[in-house]
């Protein structure tokens, strides 16, 4: 195929630890395939640059934490047919979100002598609180399957399926052992969306939420579970509130959007 | 040319790094006035928003630093936090760290070498574009990858942010068919891995010998991974929890990358750091196949790293394979630790190098406080030496392409993690 018909996609980095690009560098000779099927015009770590191309499909990791990161995501969406955020940064603030719930302002001191060299946002949000986001992929990291799904799906003019489904769905469909009911461990798969294929229960431990909020959770029963199990308040909140904190601003969006 | 000759260059983002961050160079009268290495990573803070934590979250939260190098993070913490409890996971725990490890480097040098390194020394902007031109190398280099990926998905369940290690040994003990069909795999890539190093080996690398210290663990027995002292080539033999004593971070204005220094002198952690201090720890059959090739350790050209690279392959499979093969189910996978208050060191090799860490953690084990000091933090101020003395070395007379191609060349040799460290690359050349 001549780069005349090739469709063109981007993938352009913010915040974030670099795991979801990992998601195309770690598909093996399927990276040379990506790179056959389509011209891949922005893609910084694998090599080409080009960040203000107009393409078909823009991936986007990281979340949103500088005034330079503000500008730049206005420059992508005006750029692409389809944005589709990768990961939790990307659709609910990361880890590095937590900072916005900090009751006191001493973050950045914290760790830098001279904060003001320290340029950043006062606080950090997901790609969709800026711009609108034509689908989120959730994971942290997604993998391999979740990008190239839509990856096809964008090609041929649609958008890729979302998993909405609760982790505890997953483990079922597995005949995995509750860890909860087996072995009383604060599992977050009743409320957590699946998509990574119910690691944490397979591998014997319980779920941390790292895929986000699933559809319709009851999360005050849950709750009232972890504190019968023993948890205090605070190690409660711990588990609602680590690598999606920021799902709220997106989740109201994704529940009326459904499986589009 | 003259060197009077006004001439910017601009890279709005240097490709084939991990992450992105800016370079700026000045050239007054033909000398490098300013070499800096701009970074501009959005501060994500993980040194304080670990604290009030339990200790048990800490080895899925530092994962989330580096989706490159997780593995290190993790083993790092739990290292640290197992010396506060006072708790020796056990031989079969160490031994499977190990092969975890040996996961990571096979995965994140071969994504190095043959993602973004190699294309600078082939004359290519891309693997892609370079494996038109060499498929097989290509191929092969991927394969190596994802034999990494596999060993790291049978401890962890994914590669990225695995899910398996915990304080105390790991969640999960992976089941024999599993471990006998990967090692079946394993044995059958050691003709690819031992391909790699010669081949790297005889590759036309620029010669550049340059004057610095390295810096790594070391270990009465093996090739570091994992350990408790750290040395130099300059005669420095400490115990990790002296660190701290001995490098001093510091802040500049064009970094949020903490910069460290060792007794106030540069130094250079990473694969050619190691295998500059620990040839004499290599298995047998890794030292008798670097004999074989041209190559000679300790070597003073940094783009030797690349071999060093594929040396560290090499190494971390066969170490990978006689670990697998020796296991048995004698042992636990998994020690429950006593929770106490205390201050605890960890360190480990990262594939860009040494990574410490240092937690204190209250009598409930509540994380008090978190200091993390990545590998290229260390390398930066090295970094920045490096493109003085190979810019002026290569000549600055060269036009303005052929020295950002050089600058950037010398960055990325180094393996920066600017996930770990950095963002935003951007490269001036300021002629004037």
């Amino acid at each position: 195929m001549d780069s005349d018909t090739q469709p063109k996609i981007a993938l352009h980095k913010f915040s974030s630890c670099d795991g979801c690009q990992l998601a195309f560098l770690n598909l093996g000779a399927g990276l040379l395939s990506v790179f056959e099927q389509f011209e891949v015009v922005h893609f910084a770590e694998a090599g080409p640059v080009a960040d203000d191309v107009p393409v078909l499909i823009s991936f986007v990791e990281g979340s949103i934490s500088t005034p330079d990161d503000l500008a730049r995501i206005k420059q992508v969406r005006a750029n692409s047919r389809y944005l589709i955020t990768i990961g939790a940064c990307a659709t609910a603030g990361g880890l590095q979100a937590l900072r916005n719930l900090a009751d006191d302002d001493g973050w950045v001191e914290s760790v830098y002598a001279t904060p003001e060299y320290i340029d950043t946002l006062d606080t950090v949000t997901p790609i969709r609180a800026h711009v609108p986001v034509d689908a989120e992929l959730w994971g942290c990291p997604v993998n391999g399957t979740q990008v190239l799904n839509a990856l096809h799906a964008c090609r041929n003019g649609t958008l890729p399926v979302v998993e909405h489904d609760k982790v505890c769905l997953e483990c079922k469909r597995q005949q995995t052992v509750c860890v909860m009911v087996t072995r009383g461990l604060p599992c977050m798969g009743p409320v957590t969306r699946t998509g990574c294929g119910a690691l944490c229960p397979g591998y014997a431990r319980d779920c941390y939420a790292c895929y986000g909020p699933a559809e319709n959770s009851e999360d005050g029963i849950l709750r009232d579970r972890f504190a019968g199990l023993g948890l205090n308040n605070k190690q409660i909140e711990h588990r609602f509130t680590s690598f999606t904190s920021a799902a709220g601003m997106t989740r109201d969006v994704n529940r009326r959007k459904g499986t589009e | 040319m003259s060197k009077e000759r006004k001439l910017n260059i601009k890279v709005p983002v240097l490709a084939r790094v991990e992450g992105a961050g800016a370079l700026r160079i000045k050239i007054r009268q033909g000398r490098i006035k300013q070499a800096e290495l701009d970074i501009f990573e959005p501060p994500r803070l993980f040194e304080r928003l670990l604290i009030g934590r339990d200790y048990h979250e800490v080895p899925d939260m530092v994962a989330r630093i580096c989706g490159i190098c997780p593995v290190a993070y993790q083993m790092s913490a739990v290292s640290a936090l197992e010396g506060i409890f006072g708790l020796d996971p056990g031989a079969r725990v160490r031994a499977m760290r190990r092969v975890f490890y040996c996961g990571e480097w096979m995965q994140s040098h071969a994504l190095h070498i043959h993602l973004l390194a190699l294309p600078d020394f082939l004359g290519f902007d891309s693997a892609p574009a370079m494996a038109k031109a060499y498929p097989d190398e290509v191929r092969r280099g991927l394969a190596l990858q994802a034999l990494g990926n596999d060993i790291i998905r049978l401890f962890g369940g994914r590669s990225v942010h695995p899910v398996g290690a915990c304080v105390g040994g790991f969640h999960h003990t992976p089941d024999r068919p599993s471990v006998r069909q990967l090692l079946d795999k394993l044995q059958a890539s050691l003709p690819q891995a031992e391909a790699l190093l010669r081949w790297t080996a005889a590759l036309d690398l620029p010669e550049d010998d340059q004057d610095f210290c390295s810096v790594s663990l070391t270990h009465p027995q093996d090739y570091p991974m994992i350990g408790e002292r750290m040395v130099s080539s300059s005669g420095l033999d400490i115990g990790i929890e002296d660190f701290e004593d001995y490098v001093n971070e510091y802040q500049v204005p064009h970094s949020t990358a903490l910069h460290a220094l060792l007794h106030g002198e540069t130094y250079l952690v990473g694969p050619l750091a190691r295998m500059n201090l620990n040839q004499a720890r290599l298995p047998p059959a890794t030292r008798e196949l670097l004999a074989e090739c041209s190559i000679r350790f300790p070597s003073r050209n940094m783009y030797h790293s690349l071999i060093a690279r594929a040396a560290e392959i090499h190494l971390a499979l066969t170490e990978a394979i006689r670990l697998l093969e020796e296991d048995s189910d004698a042992q636990p996978l998994r020690v429950a630790p006593q929770v106490r208050a205390g201050t605890g060191f960890g360190a480990s090799e990262a594939p860009r190098g040494l990574l410490y860490h240092r937690y204190e953690v209250t009598e409930t084990g509540t994380i008090a406080s978190a200091r993390i000091v990545p590998p290229t933090s260390q390398n930066q101020a090295r970094m920045e030496q490096d493109l003085v003395t190979s810019l002026e070395n290569y000549g600055l007379q060269h036009a303005a392409d052929a020295l950002q191609l050089r600058a950037e060349t010398v960055i990325r040799n180094y393996d920066p993690c600017i996930s770990c460290a950095t963002h935003f690359l951007r490269l001036r050349v300021e002629h004037d």
